[in-house]
């Protein structure tokens, strides 16, 4: 652990100038996960810039139907919000499957996009981990990875300076990316808007770098655009014990449903995975596979296959391709049945 | 004050009624100072570890200079530095060399003005190393396993009577399967911590362990300090389940970093460091092997088992020896064999042996019934023995049948499909299972003191502790009794070495052990009373010492406390996420002192064994050979949305032979057996046996 110092700015703009100036430095949110990464000596920064009483707390409406999420709304409000809960179900169901309450009170919707990988070996540094000091190996891959990457990960058998499995712990960030969400991002440059899906990134041949996001980059507020159908979706969360743990499998998912009874038509789908990837997994080629097919179980469950086809797991974490293949095929009937009831 | 009539009478009995925690309004409202909390000194010093990665190999250089810049760092304490100890057992032997035998074994120790400097300065500290690949891999190939002379707690280390497989061989009916289970860790919610500062030559040590007398001779050994000199305080502790029952390397730096500087040093470990530095629960590998008549009678019992211990210390749990004891059989066998590993050294861990060895005999006696086509509470019933099977003696009492039935009514047993994976609820399957517990019953020798003056609260003293468990409601309310007085007349002190020498909390002896010494103490005061002063309390008071300790009951009789659990679990048939929605648990333990406190034991004990059989491994990281999950993030633990609805009841048993007092412990039967009613429950809902701990999500989907 490191001194450091504390500094509160006065607006987003003097927050992006403190922290633009300071390399070693970083915005603090709920600090629920970076100050337990200082206390570990993973994390050191030499100045915290205070960003919770900063960036806003309140959730606005867009014109087009959809919500502006402020930066520092914490997870707790954002599912307890009745537009979130009426309009994108899926994110408050996320939401509340993460952490704990009181996790969840103090943690914020900026810091969730950005916490970082649970990995034992990231956490640790005695241990090698690419991610945490690039070059040195990567634990994981001989090691203990039962809850690790299946999709998108560098494994090159783990004693190069590029492989990683981490995967994204955020259960919040399925949710914003099965629904196409927007990232404000305001740095030295100005403002800019990121879409989820290039927000966070694969490991590829860097996997020190979780996201797009350059040094001193704010983020402000995210937009969830409308998206009339999501009325009807869902967020499960398969874990360990009943509460209190991170995903072993999530999905989030939404359906367009045209049609009634058997002939029902899958109009569109919206489907993102959770503790498969380095990045919460947009599962396009399952949506692609459905988009104007029947909503049988038999089709939920060709689709997933071929998504999952890509897939590359370790003899430790393989069970988790039946595992995501049941769970998806099974949320998908149960939105499906719902919007036929 | 009435407490020396005879026969008292003007207060209710204080024991068996159900008293509220006496130290429950002090530590909701944060006055009950843990060891951490003692505020001793307005400028304490703050020490933290530095530890090594590697698991095997020696420490080759030490460059403290970083460290030792930093401001506010006192001092550093390496191999090379720090004060020589006196003897102790190796595995504590810390910073006397420069060999390392386990990953996160301390290879040096900061002391600084705040505990934020030291943390920074253990980063600064260079170490190098000579490493080998360590081995801690376990397995029943291994070359090297071997026998220990005798098991923890001394009992033997194997036992064979009859000619075991050849009854197996004849049988009728047999089952052979092997069971594992995991490291396991104990995380009680305090950390270890200690607070030490030398007065002089007098060492004084603020402390979180389960018996300040436990800690008395290895410091006055590893200091070269006689008993007077050593002083320890432990008035609230924070949960233990035997993690806190040894000296570990953390007291000894604190003792060392505070002689060095001089000053009062505050230590608390990490929750990362416990998974090292206080031990944790010995993996398992078991093979079962039960032969049966048709009818269900059992006609061989082989229990071979083999462990883990460390390359430092050799601590041989004795799995198998609930075996020795739970069913009737002529031919039967028990055995243990150890590997040295390069690991920590394995501990306590809540009802050591038990809690494994159990786990794996009532799973087989459920395969058994299965492969008989018996009810698995009949199969138990049917081989419950009249006398204890091993060592030929009568029970002190044994009501493991009356548990069984009364536990089948309250779950609601009769009536059971036997075939597995025909029930769901929604996606769920559900099935029930049934298992046996049972934990020795001792006591060990303790010590009291009684100061009873006119017109004042009675002092009892006993160096006892309370870990959390409620011994110091229960110990007021034997004392109360014993005394004849109300509870509020009592002022117990426990917890203090320089009190009267007791045995520490552990074993689930702690009310057996203390109880008979407070009960024995009391009844010195009332006979000194009536022989010396005409039964009138002198003015100036009366002290008395009483005590007690294992009689010829031991020898005479075969002493335990039984249970039986009940447990339904719903399977998610999508994810394989398994649920305990209810258990019920029905406990023969002699007499119980406290409802309250006994079944929040009951209570947290079925609790351990839930969290056992779903979630608790501790991973051994074969190539670095640390546990690679530990912290309490990764490392899970049952949380209260695990836990589903708990039906505990016990027995009014008596038992007049195991000590005055007729009790029989309580800590630790509640975890025995719990999970292997869950992982037979498991079997009913999914037809998959599973054979490794914990059954997590995956296990639904191996093999597919
Ligand atoms: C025991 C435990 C269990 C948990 N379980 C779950 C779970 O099941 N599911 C789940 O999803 N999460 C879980 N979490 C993680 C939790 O959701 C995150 O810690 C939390 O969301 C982070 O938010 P924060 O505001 O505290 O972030 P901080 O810790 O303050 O910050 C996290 C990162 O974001 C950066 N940052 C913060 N705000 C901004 C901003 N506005 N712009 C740019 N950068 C910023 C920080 O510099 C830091 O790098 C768990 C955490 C713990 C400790
Ligand atoms: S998986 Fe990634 S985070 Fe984990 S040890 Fe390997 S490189 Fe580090």
């Amino acid at each position: 652990m490191r001194e450091f110092r504390y500094e509160k700015a006065t607006d987003p703009a003097g927050a992006v100038a403190t922290l633009t100036a300071a390399p070693e430095g970083a915005y603090l949110g709920g600090g629920t996960n970076l100050v337990d990464l200082m206390r570990l000596g993973v994390a050191t920064p030499d100045v915290l810039v205070d960003v919770r009483q900063l960036t806003s707390t309140e959730v606005e409406d867009l014109p087009d139907g959809g919500l502006r999420i402020g930066a520092a709304v914490p997870n707790a409000d954002l599912a307890a919000e009745p537009r979130v809960r009426e309009r994108f179900p899926l994110l408050a169901q996320a939401l509340l499957a993460g952490a704990s309450g009181q996790l969840r009170n103090r943690a914020t919707t900026g810091g969730n996009l950005l916490q970082r990988t649970r990995c034992t070996y990231f956490t640790d540094v005695t241990m090698p981990c690419n991610k945490r000091a690039p070059g040195s190996g990567c634990g994981a891959v001989a090691g203990y990875h039962r809850n690790l990457a299946v999709l998108g990960a560098t494994n090159r058998g783990g004693d190069d300076g590029h492989t990683c499995i981490a995967t994204h712990p955020s259960d919040m960030a399925v949710a914003l990316r099965a629904l196409d969400a927007t990232v404000r991002v305001l740095g030295a440059e100005g403002e800019r808007a990121v879409p989820i899906g290039e927000l966070h990134r694969l490991p590829g041949e860097d996997p020190s770098r979780d996201t797009t996001l350059a040094h001193g980059e704010l983020i402000t507020a995210i937009d969830v655009p409308a998206l009339p159908w999501a009325t009807r979706s869902r967020y499960r969360k398969v874990r360990d014990r009943a509460s209190y743990a991170f995903a072993l499998v999530s999905v989030a998912a939404a359906m367009d449903l045209r049609g009634t009874g058997p002939d029902a038509v899958v109009a569109d789908v919206r489907i993102a995975l959770g503790g498969v990837a380095h990045v919460p997994w947009r599962a396009t080629v399952a949506e692609d596979a459905l988009r104007g097919g029947p909503a049988t179980e038999e089709a939920f469950a060709a689709a997933v296959a071929a998504e999952l086809a890509a897939a590359d797991p370790l003899p430790e974490n393989a069970f988790k391709l039946p595992m995501a293949t049941n769970l998806v095929t099974r949320t998908l009937l149960q939105i499906s049945g719902e919007a036929r009831a | 004050m009435t407490a020396l009539s005879d026969r008292p009478t003007t207060h209710a009995p204080a024991v068996g009624s159900d008293v509220r925690r006496i130290d429950g309004p002090a530590k909701v409202r944060g006055r009950a100072p843990y060891a951490y909390e003692h505020e001793l000194d307005s400028s304490p010093a703050f020490v933290a570890i530095v530890q090594s990665p590697v698991a095997r190999g020696r420490v080759v250089s030490i460059d403290a200079s970083a460290a030792e810049a930093l401001p506010g760092v006192l001092a550093v304490l390496t191999h090379e530095n720090a004060p020589r100890l006196g003897e102790v057992v190796e595995e504590i032997r810390v910073l006397q060399s420069a060999t390392v035998q386990y990953a996160g074994e301390p290879v040096a120790a900061v002391v600084a003005e705040t505990s934020e400097v030291a943390r920074d300065a253990i980063g600064r500290v260079v170490v190098r190393y000579d490493s080998e690949a360590p081995d801690v891999v376990l397995s029943v190939d291994r070359d090297d396993l071997y026998a220990p002379e005798q098991l923890m707690a001394g009992f033997e280390t194997d036992s064979v009577i009859g000619d075991v497989d050849a009854a197996l061989a004849a049988a009728p009916v047999a089952v052979d399967v092997t069971y594992a289970t995991p490291v396991q860790h104990n995380q009680p919610i305090e950390m270890h911590a200690t607070v030490a500062r030398w007065d002089g030559d007098v060492l004084r040590m603020w402390d979180a362990n389960q018996g300040p007398h436990n800690l008395v001779p290895v410091l006055t050994s590893a200091f070269g300090i006689t008993e007077d000199q050593l002083h320890v305080v432990s008035p609230y502790v924070g949960g233990a389940f035997g993690s806190k029952a040894f000296t570990h390397v953390h007291q000894l730096l604190a003792g060392m970093a505070a002689r060095v500087t001089g000053r009062t040093v505050k230590l608390e470990l990490t929750r990362q460091q416990m998974s090292s530095l206080v031990g944790h629960r010995t993996p398992t590998i078991q093979r079962l092997r039960l032969g049966a008549e048709a009818d269900g009678t059992l006609t061989a019992i082989s229990h071979e088992v083999v462990e883990h211990t460390s390359r430092n210390a050799e601590f041989a749990e004795q799995t198998a020896t609930a075996t020795r004891l739970l069913y009737a059989a002529p031919a039967r066998r028990t055995t243990h064999r150890l590997a040295r590993l390069d690991v920590p050294a394995p501990t306590i861990m809540r009802a050591p042996g038990e809690t494994p060895g159990v786990y794996a005999l009532e799973s087989a006696m459920d395969e058994l019934a299965v492969a008989l086509g018996m009810d698995p509470v009949e199969l138990r019933v049917h081989n419950e023995p009249a006398r204890d099977p091993e060592r030929d003696v009568p029970w002190s009492s044994r009501n493991l049948v009356a548990c069984l039935r009364q536990g089948a009514e309250r779950f609601g047993w009769a009536g059971r499909d036997p075939r597995p994976r025909v029930r769901e609820v929604g996606r769920r399957l559900v099935g029930t299972g049934v298992a046996a517990s049972t934990y020795p019953t001792r006591r060990r020798p303790s010590q009291c003191r009684i100061e009873a003056v006119p017109g004042k609260a009675t002092v009892v003293s006993i160096d006892a502790s309370d870990i959390g468990t409620g011994a110091w409601t229960a110990l007021t309310q034997i004392a109360a009794d014993a005394l004849g007085v109300a509870m509020a007349e009592v002022d117990l002190r426990i917890g203090d070495s320089r009190l009267p020498k007791a045995s520490g909390a552990g074993g689930s002896t702690g009310t057996t052990s203390w109880g008979p010494a407070i009960q024995a103490a009391a009844q010195a005061l009332r006979e000194r009373v009536h022989a010396e002063h005409g039964g009138q309390l002198p003015a100036g008071g009366v002290v008395v010492t009483g005590s007690s300790g294992p009689g010829e009951e031991v020898e005479r009789f075969s002493m335990h406390a039984f249970g039986a659990h009940f447990a339904e679990v719903r399977v998610d048939r999508d994810t394989g996420e398994v649920r305990v929605p209810r258990m019920t648990s029905v406990f023969a333990a002699g007499r119980i002192v406290n409802a309250t406190t006994a079944r929040s034991q009951f209570l947290g004990g079925m609790t351990m064994g839930l969290s056992m059989a779903l979630h608790e491994e501790s991973v051994l990281d074969a190539v670095h050979g640390h546990f690679a999950n530990h912290d309490l993030a990764e490392y899970h633990v049952a949380t209260n949305a695990d836990v589903g609805e708990m039906d505990i009841s016990w027995l009014d048993e008596v038992d007049e032979h195991v000590n005055p007092l007729g009790a029989k412990g309580i800590g630790e039967i509640g975890i025995v057996g719990a999970a292997a009613a869950i992982g037979n429950a498991y079997w009913h809902a999914t037809g998959r046996r599973v054979r490794d701990l914990p059954i997590t999500p995956e296990a639904f989907f191996r093999g597919e």
